[in-house]
């Protein structure tokens, strides 16, 4: 486990230098005029969604999105229900200390404090694509531990068919509770496999930094190949179920979330098509820059298509 | 017109097209967060529909005010309504389809909010173009029934609104309350004349 608060600001990596960082792992993807004129790739104008990744999927060639867009545009309705809400109210946050329980199907259960948790582990960096329900889209580097390796740990039996996450859901800190968007506390799940897959990451920091309260502070899930609801933020509860748990959106309006909620441009929202994204990214005014097309599985099929083969992703959705 | 009617009109001309000069402003200088079309979008489809019950609430301010001088600004707020609808309109479809033009029919077609808040937009079309003295004169009665369509149009941007939210639907709720409010001050009187003219053929038919 990382301690931030011991880490001197000067280790802490800059967001330009997160930026060159692209160019000096060398997808070379990025024009090599702008690499030769030194040129952050952030000025470079949003190119079509490439979908190209390492063959591991754990680096994007992307345009990242900006530090101060990821936790200025957050839905986060424990703290509003408006998108400048979280970053408005979430400092109301108490992160620590903070003990995640984990329960159900497995060999070991129990209340295990986060840095506990995380110990075990050794944080890495993904750059993930992140695409929302809604439309708009980001990319995000984020920091986390894979959750296949935590899952491993607490030894899940063979009853353990899922995993079902649960969001604090405190009114004394979350302002944003008072009105019921959503039955709290927030819920979501995975099959064992997507949990898994070496995508899916637990996450605790972003940009070299803490995890920002809006952004789900201290431990999130990010599921790079599906909507963005599906990563839950802030988590207190890991249970391992023989059944599908319930998750907030399905709970809510079944017919518009699915339990898989794959990024799909094939298969619509009801209200809104899902054949395109706005990418928020770069430094430069979004509001001429074009939409780009949404990839299946948000352009991570070649890590993730195979968990669903057989399946009807148009009923499955 | 007096000097007096004209100050208060060009300062309704300013404060009407305030809004859109503040958006104009923020858009340019990329301060409408994260994702600036949206923002736009969501800003433009607010101001038109905060206009379009403003000119319904007119009438309402007659009736209340046993004064006039609101219906001299009806067609001012009603045009402007139209003018943010319309901007509105253009920001989704040169901002954000943008180059994804071939979505727009299926949006409209399948997607009911986009179907209804394109409705309103279109029914909006014969109400501005009539709205001069010109075609008042020309259409007669027949004009004071073709802008009756605005009931109408209250109606379907309302359901837009509230058709688009995921959740939280207090502010789409807010706008049809106001809606059903000045609806029903409309209505007040006209109800009060029913009853009285019922309760007076009442009271002919009691035997004397």
């Amino acid at each position: 486990m990382i301690d931030y608060s011991r880490i001197p600001a000067s280790e802490i990596t800059p967001e330009a230098v997160y930026r060159r960082r692209r160019e000096l792992i060398g997808l070379g993807l990025a024009s090599p005029l702008l690499a030769v004129s030194g040129c952050t790739e952030a000025k470079a104008p949003i190119a079509a969604n490439s979908g190209r990744s390492g063959p591991d999927g754990f680096t994007a060639s992307d345009t990242l999105t900006r530090f101060e867009d990821i936790t200025a545009y957050n839905n986060f309705y424990e703290f509003g229900t408006d998108k400048s809400d979280p970053a408005r109210n979430a400092h109301s946050l108490r992160t620590k200390p903070w003990t995640v329980v984990i329960g159900g199907e497995a060999e070991i259960t129990g209340s295990v404090p986060l840095e506990a948790l995380l110990k075990p582990h050794t944080v890495q960096d993904r750059i993930y694509r992140l695409r929302c329900v809604e439309g708009w889209s980001m990319v995000i580097p984020w920091q986390g531990i894979p959750l296949a390796d935590l899952i491993k740990r607490f030894k899940p039996t063979s009853k353990a068919k899922y995993v079902a996450f649960t969001s604090l859901a405190d009114r004394s800190q979350m302002p944003g509770m008072a009105y019921n968007s959503i039955p709290w506390p927030y819920r979501e799940g995975l099959r064992m496999d997507e949990a898994m897959n070496p995508l899916t990451l637990l996450a605790t920091g972003l940009y070299g930094k803490p995890m920002p309260n809006q952004n789900g502070a201290p431990v999130r899930l990010v599921v790079p190949w599906k909507y963005g609801f599906k990563s839950i933020k802030s988590i207190v509860r890991i249970d391992f179920t023989e059944q599908m748990p319930k998750t907030s959106w399905n709970m809510l309006q079944p017919e518009e979330y699915g339990f898989y909620s794959n990024v799909n441009p094939a298969v619509d929202h009801p209200r809104w098509s899902q054949a395109s994204e706005r990418r928020i990214a770069g430094s430069d005014n979004k509001l001429f820059a074009n939409r780009i097309a949404t990839l299946p599985f948000n352009g991570y099929a070649a890590q993730v298509a195979s968990l669903y083969r057989g399946m009807d992703l148009r009923k499955w959705f | 017109m007096d000097w007096r009617w004209f100050c208060l009109k060009t300062l309704a001309h300013a404060l009407a097209l305030l809004p859109a000069a503040l958006l104009m402003h923020r858009a340019l200088s990329d301060a409408l967060g994260a994702d600036p079309v949206a923002a736009l979008t969501h800003q433009t489809g607010e101001w038109a529909l905060r206009l379009l019950l403003l000119s319904l609430a007119m009438t309402p301010l007659r009736l209340i005010l046993k004064q006039s001088w609101p219906i001299r600004f009806r067609r001012l707020i009603g045009l402007y309504a139209f003018f943010y609808a319309s901007l509105h309109f253009a920001v989704y479809l040169f901002l954000d389809l943008g180059s994804y033009w071939s979505q727009i029919g299926a949006d409209i077609l399948k997607r009911p909010f986009i179907t209804v808040g394109f409705t309103a937009w279109l029914l909006l079309l014969p109400l501005a173009v009539t709205s001069n003295r010109w075609m008042m004169r020309k259409l007669k009665e027949s004009w004071q029934s073709l802008h009756r369509l605005v009931y109408a149009i209250g109606i379907l941007a309302v359901v837009h609104y509230y058709w688009l939210v995921k959740s939280d639907v207090r502010e789409p709720l807010l706008y049809a309350g106001i809606l059903a409010l000045l609806f029903a001050i409309r209505l007040k009187p006209r109800l009060h004349s029913l009853l009285a003219s019922r309760k007076a053929a009442d009271h002919g038919q009691k035997p004397a």
